[in-house]
């Protein structure tokens, strides 16, 4: 056996470009700019939550916690993009699919579960039904 | 004094923790041992072990991996199916004034390792298994796109059956349930280990099927041949495809919820226990967000599996391809919308359940869907009854039941009365057994004869499909009959005389069944000892149409010379009605990943690590914590990760396939 240590690709990486005719990757490596802006974005992304809550700029508690959600989805958003290099093209579009595709499960299963176990909560639990009555 | 080193050394393991009092574990844990102790002995004799570790343990190789995987499977249902039989029998004898064999600690234990080893350690190996053998030489590659981590994962599901195994003679299993749903599995109702056992086992192996999804999902989406788009690809790529989908989609959910399960258990969080503002409802919920899928997980590919049996057994093209894949995907996204039906009764109220009950009775529109398309494939074909085509046929009506069952389940008001009941338990194992174990048995007598290049005996098979089928009938018709009169699955002990009968006649299925299994075996052994009769020198022993039976049986280490270049859906059936001329010159070295044991050390310390968390060793957790984490950092390390197959042993292997087709054609 020739053993051959291997360069910087994994071994399979090497052999599917021997023979398969698959499209290049298409997926950008991102440069020090926009790693530089991902970076800046998210330090900021996360400094205006913190603020929010050592401040107790939001008096009422559940509109503090949606204004953190919210940062929160904007921060994936800005993951993805500058850190995770992804767009409709990378891939041959098979991140965009996958993205999509999580998407909806997420939803699907959080805003069930939300469903469910509002209706379990009101109509089993105990404390409940005694405040209830 | 000595007593708190010990405790620190062995935290809860004492003498007592072994079930000596048990007669029947001690005769098992004899036989095992003696058994054990005669196949190691029998092992180092014939040495034969640098063979196993070079050529199966440390194999990146997906074909090794996939034979390993059937492999763990098998022995594993041995053991599901003792549970099973001892349930069987137990509730055979306990009426009236016997007690029966079993008292209520070990029997709960039994039903529980039942169910979780069937599933985790029988069903999801089987499925792993064919799916690691086949899907890459069905979309002519060489190798599964991360083969280190292939084999990763196949000793990461392992571990955690070992685990499972040592539950029988160490300590406990839980006695919970196969979910495990608290409060009776929270700290306060199940102090002992055997919940831990539960966690450990499926956390460990959760992480092999996880990384074995990712894993085919990226070879199915990166490494198929070229020409071969995704509406080319065989349907069993496709179902395996969504499989993995699934699978990576799903399994975090199981991971998390165990994860806030063991929380409970540890730490003393409340996410899951009755008081400080836990809800054992979410744990239902959320296990059954992974619990669905799951089922289709199993399904998936056994429907892929009939899918390539019925066409090549008709000799047609599969009818209504396209369809096929649509109602795959459409399974795959519907799979998610359903989870609820498992708890209706849980008082979710009226809109909710109509929802759920209204998504389940969809989804079998495209499962019916399918089984219309395997018999307008059949219509009109040339059918072979060989053992694959007898299984999916089967298959077909066996399903077909379960499914009529399942939607009748779907409607809440009936489910209301059903559930929990025997009727549940029969409809689950008529489409667990029904599709998956027809759909596995099937694929084992279909690519049998590629992995090893002989076929398997029909007669011994034949027994082994009578025995399985009938069985099955006998099983599990009289417990739909007792789930209508009322009667609760679990139930270890019954006063009414006239039940009897029934769980007489499901026990003497059972014993069938236990016929099926050995048969089963005798039949494996009986074509090894026979494999010059029925060897298969063309590599093309069924008249197959996808591209896996276009190399030799059992493929070389390379799998394809070649990569093969695709134009049509079947793409080996349009290669040979092409009159394809195989290439016999101007081969090359080929490039393929080294083999390496870091799958292996790391699963023996996965082993460890659970066995301590199990335990409360938490000097052995930590040390065998940080030993996971330096041998991974050290595999980083390791730069000899790839060969070539010098040109010569191409051209050999090559050579010597070009000869045996020769003396077919002769």
């Amino acid at each position: 056996m020739t053993d051959r240590p291997a360069t910087a690709h994994d071994a399979h990486a090497d052999h599917a470009h021997d023979d398969h005719g698959h499209g290049d990757d298409h997926a950008s490596h991102g440069t020090r700019k926009s790693y530089l802006k991902g970076f800046f974005l998210s330090v900021i992304l996360t400094a205006i939550p913190f603020w929010a809550v050592m401040t107790g700029a939001f008096k009422d508690p559940s509109t503090a916690a949606l204004v953190i959600m919210l940062f929160a989805v904007i921060q994936i958003v800005v993951h993805m993009i500058y850190f995770l290099h992804m767009n409709g093209k990378s891939e041959n579009g098979w991140t965009m699919m996958a993205l999509i595709f999580t998407i909806i499960l997420v939803v699907i299963t959080l805003s069930g579960s939300i469903w469910v176990m509002y209706h379990l909560n009101t109509n089993m639990m105990p404390m409940q039904a005694a405040v209830d009555m | 004094m000595s007593d708190s080193i010990l405790k620190t050394i062995f935290g809860r393991l004492t003498l007592e923790s072994l079930p000596l009092h048990e007669p029947i574990v001690v005769a098992t844990f004899g036989m095992v041992a003696i058994g054990g102790a005669a196949l190691l002995a029998a092992l180092t004799y014939f040495k034969v072990w640098g063979y196993l570790w070079n050529q199966w343990f440390t194999s990146v190789d997906h074909k090794k991996i996939g034979i390993m995987y059937m492999i763990l499977a098998i022995v594993m249902l041995l053991r599901g199916f003792s549970d099973a039989i001892m349930m069987r029998l137990q509730q055979a004898m306990a009426f009236g004034g016997s007690e029966g064999y079993l008292n209520a600690h070990h029997y709960d234990q039994v039903f529980t390792a039942h169910g979780v080893i069937m599933i985790f350690f029988v069903a999801m190996p089987m499925v792993t298994g064919l799916m690691n053998y086949v899907v890459p030489l069905q979309i002519g590659a060489r190798d599964v796109s991360f083969p280190f981590l292939n084999n990763f994962s196949f000793w990461m599901t392992a571990a955690g059956a070992v685990i499972v195994m040592m539950s029988l003679f160490i300590g406990e299993f839980a006695r919970t349930g196969w979910l495990a749903m608290p409060p009776l599995s929270g700290i306060a109702y199940s102090p002992d280990v055997g919940v831990d056992y539960y966690i450990w086992a499926l956390q460990i192996a959760g992480i092999g099927t996880l990384l074995s999804g990712v894993n085919l999902v990226a070879t199915i989406v990166k490494m198929r041949a070229p020409g071969m788009g995704m509406m080319k690809m065989p349907i069993f790529t496709w179902t395996a495809l969504c499989t993995n989908i699934l699978i990576v989609a799903a399994f975090p959910v199981l991971t998390a919820v165990l994860a806030m399960l063991s929380l409970d258990r540890y730490i003393g969080t409340a996410f899951f226990t009755n008081d400080a503002g836990g809800n054992p409802m979410m744990y239902v919920n959320l296990i059954w967000i992974w619990g669905h899928p799951e089922v289709y997980i199993l399904v998936l590919p056994a429907f892929g599996i009939f899918s390539e049996v019925t066409s090549t057994f008709s000799g047609k093209r599969l009818f209504g391809y396209s369809s096929m894949v649509y109602a795959t995907l459409v399974i795959t996204i519907l799979s998610y919308l359903v989870w609820l039906h498992h708890f209706f009764t849980m008082g979710s109220g009226a809109s909710v359940n109509s929802f759920f009950g209204i998504t389940t009775m969809i989804i079998s529109i495209p499962t019916g869907a399918k089984i219309f398309n395997w018999l307008f494939t059949m219509y009109k074909g040339r059918i072979r009854f060989e053992l694959p085509m007898m299984w999916t046929i089967a298959f077909m009506v066996t399903f077909t039941i379960g499914g009529m069952t399942g939607v009748l389940l779907a409607v809440p008001p009936a489910d209301f009365v059903l559930h929990n009941s025997l009727f549940l338990v029969a409809h689950f194992h008529n489409v667990i057994i029904g599709g998956t174990l027809f759909g596995m048995f099937a694929g084992i007598n279909y690519w049998f004869p590629k992995a090893f290049g002989f076929k398997l005996d029909e007669k011994w098979g034949k027994v082994s499909f009578w025995c399985w089928v009938s069985g099955f009938y006998f099983a599990f018709m009289p417990l739909y009959v007792l789930g209508l009169m009322g009667v609760t699955r679990r139930m270890r002990y019954f006063d009414d005389p006239n039940l009897q009968i029934w769980f007489v006649i499901a026990a003497f299925g059972a014993a069938l069944v236990a016929v099926g299994i050995a048969a089963f075996l005798i039949q494996i052994f009986v074509s090894i000892r026979n494999r010059e009769a029925l060897a298969d020198h063309t590599g093309d022993p069924w008249g197959g149409r996808t591209l896996e039976w276009a190399t030799s049986s059992p493929p070389p280490d390379y799998n394809f010379a070649f990569t093969p270049v695709v134009h049509d859906l079947d793409a080996w059936y349009d290669m040979k009605d092409r009159k394809h001329q195989r290439p016999v010159s101007g081969f090359r070295a080929i490039h393929m990943p080294s083999n390496t044991g870091t799958g292996v050390v790391l699963g023996v310390l996965s082993i460890a690590f659970g066995f301590a968390m199990i335990w409360y060793m938490w000097w052995l957790a930590g040390l065998t914590l940080v030993g996971i984490f330096a041998t991974t950092i050290f595999h980083t390390f390791n730069y000899k990760r790839d060969f070539y197959i010098p040109v010569e042993d191409v051209i050999a292997s090559e050579d010597a396939r070009t000869r045996m087709l020769a003396t077919q054609g002769a």
